[in-house]
């Protein structure tokens, strides 16, 4: 889950990272006073702000409430502006980068650093980047801090509060368990102070039953897709215009995959998993109904699960409310000749192989 | 002859008195398996499917006799008790680990793998269908055993269906297995394809290697590079799922995912080609590309 920038700001903050001090106003009347220059900022959960008028900056409290004023209700990439982020405007003599991530090969955090901030760190070259793993059972090392500072070339000062923050970062990491955590730029100001000048953090889907105050509907699905994330469903909406529903997730990206193949296009990714209880079907079935495809595409490996009972789900709701589309079915595995028997007796078109499904869905798909 | 297991392979069961724990027991034993013991808390005395329960694993290896100790360990309790159990098992000098639970924190993996490479365990997982071992009637994990059949091809996969998908048309034509090693689909796992593909190419009863693989990270490619850094001599075979993905979203499994342009399906299957691996462009392809290699 990808925090909203003020959330990452007061993450840092609470694991004692110095960050510019700023509150969030829904509208002019909520700014009383500021102390010096400000930056007002759009709090939306896009990227590119800047360029689309989302970003000002202000001198003084008439002016600060006059920019609140222009940003909010503006509509940044069909993102309507509902509050702002006044934070106190920092000046920076140099820009530094520092970030932890996961290395999923290495099973590590990667703490990742470099003198070039402010930029994209994807197009840091790689001899100004420095990057040490940390192992989570002994930590981040001292030595570590010193090799990240010799290749930073930072004077003492600044060093050691470089180290500190980095420090505070990992502590960060592990406790709010991120997934990555990005202080881009870290800044320096003229006075040698440092700071973060933005800050970006994901946390882990799967620890959120760790951390309750985090639950917030994730900013960048689609509603149809957060209502099948509350059912839990595994559900993804594409491009195309065929419903494709299958049982595993790799079974499904392989069905989408036979179906680009023979020349279609997946419009949804629904992926039914273990289940074979009919009325987790049926819930499922209406989702992908309401993604509005104009084939529907279902390829099913009963291994564990029995293909029948799957059969059967599918077929009650096609029978009671109608698929809305053609349905190709493509279903193998255990008790398959019954299930197939279902599907035909709710009309459905059946097809032996993953390939063959593929390829009649595709037509289908042209046709109508 | 297969890897990690064998007909000396004996199973503990933790989270037994569950439904999956149960249903699952059941069907190891079915296959063929040597289930010793079974551990939920609270609940040792009781038996399931003929196998004894214990409140710890110390409990059951105190008092199972010696010769009948577990040596392999599955794993069926929920996700936010997942890593202290691995660590229990671990404790108690099991140095096999099967974790079928999904949803598992990366930070809880990230640190009980590096406790298992410590303590120089074997870990499959977590998000894993498990292992099996057709020739050798040892099966930890939950996969249909039906599709399976004896052989000398062995399997290494990210998923679990899927698996089934491509094993079922491998059997179908007369190609049966080794070993079948479900790797996990999540970000961070134990065992990864090198070290799968290393185990295979030293067995004896392993002729050629396939790998089922999929969008995110880039396990496969460090698979591509080690054919060539080791010099595996063993045909490989591929099957990379997830080419019509579109970047930026999870598909699915929580390492399903092409992020900043890595772990596109398009660089698996470059690199793997320019290994020497055949790669299939269908599931139902593997046993084609087998029958033409002459296996």
């Amino acid at each position: 889950m990808k925090l909203m920038e003020l959330n990452s700001r007061e993450l840092l903050a609470r694991h004692g990272i110095p960050v510019p001090a700023g509150k969030a106003v829904t509208g002019p009347e909520g700014l009383q006073s500021i102390s010096g220059p400000v930056v007002i900022k759009a709090l939306v959960p896009v990227g590119g702000r800047g360029k689309a008028g989302g970003v000002k900056f202000a001198s003084s409290l008439e002016e600060a409430r006059a920019r609140v004023k222009d940003i909010i209700g503006m509509d940044i990439k069909g993102y309507k502006v509902r509050s702002v982020l006044v934070a106190e405007k920092i000046d920076i003599a140099r820009e530094l980068y520092l970030g932890i991530t996961v290395d999923r090969e290495a099973g590590m955090a990667l703490l990742m650093a470099s003198a070039s901030g402010g930029m994209d760190i994807e197009t840091v070259p790689e001899e100004r980047l420095f990057r040490a793993h940390i192992n989570p059972l002994i930590g981040l090392q001292s030595y570590q801090l010193r090799d990240m500072l010799t290749m930073l070339a930072l004077d003492k000062p600044v060093g050691q509060q470089v180290s500190d923050v980095t420090k505070r970062l990992y502590a960060a990491f592990v406790a709010e368990d991120a997934e990555l955590l990005e202080i881009n730029p870290l800044a320096v100001t003229p006075a040698g102070k440092v700071i973060a000048g933005d800050a970006k953090a994901v946390i882990d889907d799967d620890s959120l039953f760790r951390h309750p105050a985090l639950r917030e509907p994730e900013p960048d699905i689609t509603p149809l897709e957060q209502e099948a994330r509350e059912k839990g469903i595994s559900f993804v909406q594409l491009d195309g215009n065929i419903g494709v529903i299958a049982n595993g997730a790799g079974l499904t990206m392989a069905t989408l995959d036979a179906l680009g193949l023979m020349g279609g296009q997946g419009g949804t990714f629904l992926d039914l998993g273990g289940t074979d209880d009919p009325e987790k079907v049926k819930e499922a079935f209406r989702i992908l109904k309401k993604a509005k495809p104009k084939v529907i595409l279902m390829n099913i490996f009963g291994g564990i699960t029995r293909c029948d009972t799957v059969a059967l789900g599918v077929h009650d709701v096609v029978k009671a409310e109608g698929a809305g589309a053609p349905v190709v079915a493509r279903i193998k595995g255990w008790y398959e000749e019954k299930a197939r028997e279902i599907l035909k007796d709710a009309g459905l078109i059946t097809a032996t192989t993953m390939e063959e499904a593929a390829k009649k869905a595709a037509e289908l798909s042209r046709e109508a | 002859m297969a890897i990690i297991l064998g007909r000396d392979t004996r199973v503990l069961v933790q989270g037994i008195t569950g439904h999956q724990g149960t249903q699952h027991t059941r069907a190891m034993k079915e296959f063929g398996t040597a289930v010793v013991a079974g551990v939920t808390p609270g609940k040792g005395g009781a038996t399931v499917e003929g196998v004894p329960v214990f409140n710890s694993i110390a409990e059951a290896m105190q008092k199972l006799p010696a010769g009948e100790r577990p040596n392999a360990w599955i794993c069926f309790v929920p996700a936010p008790f997942a890593k202290d159990s691995a660590y229990e098992a671990m404790e108690n000098g099991i140095r096999k680990l099967v974790i079928i639970t999904e949803h598992i924190p990366v930070e809880d993996a990230m640190q009980l793998m590096a406790y298992a490479d410590y303590k120089r365990a074997v870990v499959v997982g977590p998000n894993t269908p498990g292992i099996i071992s057709p020739g050798e009637k040892a099966k930890v994990g939950i996969m249909p055993a039906a599709v399976f059949r004896p052989g000398r091809i062995g399997v290494i996969s990210r998923s679990g269906t899927l698996t089934y998908e491509v094993v079922n048309s491998m059997s179908e034509m007369g190609f049966g297995q080794s070993t079948c090693i479900g790797l996990g689909g999540d970000p961070v796992v134990g065992t990864s394809f090198v070290e799968a593909m290393d185990m295979f190419a030293a067995d004896p009863g392993t002729d050629a290697i396939v790998m089922v693989g999929e969008i995110g990270g880039s396990a496969e490619e460090m698979a591509a590079e080690h054919i060539v850094s080791a010099g595996i001599r063993k045909p490989v075979f591929a099957y990379i799922a997830g080419r019509t993905a579109p970047a930026g979203k999870r598909m699915g499994h929580a390492g399903a995912i092409v992020l900043r342009g890595r772990g596109t399906a398009e660089s698996k299957v470059k690199a793997l080609t320019n290994a020497g691996a055949k790669v299939a462009r269908v599931p139902s392809e593997i046993p084609k590309l087998l029958k033409e290699a002459g296996l």
